[in-house]
């Protein structure tokens, strides 16, 4: 399921929306996620899952090929942990 | 640095801002993004969200586990697990804003 098809069904469901209101709603949700985790934010969202942000500190690495040393700059990654209920309904189904 | 916990209510407030319905449709819409997004991931579908990342559903082999507590083998079953790959946007976005912060 891609974006336009999560809009399309929610169009679906609210016939009193305009599909751009739809769309939206979606990014409003979205983008608010995004601004959390460049805030250092953690999201929580019970059932479904928890987005934070974790720190890579700065290191030196190597090229592989070369053997090369590099400086690797410190770096934020965004992480996501499944709920439990979600982790839960994944395993039955599959 | 002060961590806050953004949770549904949050995201409900979000939408009531962007559009404008009731506080109480926008809680709703959020519960059902939520749901659809999940309702996909357990019918064994991806879902891919541009510019934020995509949820994928990945089998797991089973393997020999071991409980490092009293050293027993133990087989952990074959098993689905849930995803997520942020996008090169999401990414460098949190990366870009986390560095300039100093946090």
């Amino acid at each position: 399921m891609i974006k336009s098809e999560l809009v399309q069904r929610l169009a679906e469901e609210n016939p009193h929306l305009f599909q751009r209101d739809i769309e939206n709603i979606v990014n409003a949700i979205l983008d608010e996620v995004g601004d959390a985790m460049a805030r250092g934010d953690r999201v929580e969202l019970r059932g479904f899952g928890a987005f934070s942000v974790k720190n890579r500190p700065a290191r030196v690495g190597r090229n592989p090929r070369t053997g090369e040393t590099v400086d690797v700059g410190e770096k934020y990654v965004p992480q996501f942990k499944a709920g439990k209920e979600i982790r839960e309904r994944i395993n039955r189904a599959g | 640095m002060t961590q806050k916990t953004v949770t549904r209510a949050d995201l409900a407030e979000a939408v009531y801002e962007a559009v404008g319905l009731s506080r109480t449709e926008s809680a709703e819409l959020v519960e059902r993004v939520l749901d659809l997004i999940g309702d996909a991931l357990v019918a064994g579908q991806n879902v891919k969200l541009s510019s934020f990342g995509s949820f994928q559903v990945r089998s797991k082999n089973e393997r020999i586990g071991r409980n490092p507590k009293t050293g027993e083998e133990v087989p952990i079953l074959p098993r689905q697990v849930l995803v997520f790959k942020p996008s090169n946007v999401l990414k460098s976005k949190i990366n870009k804003s986390m560095v300039r912060s100093g946090k």
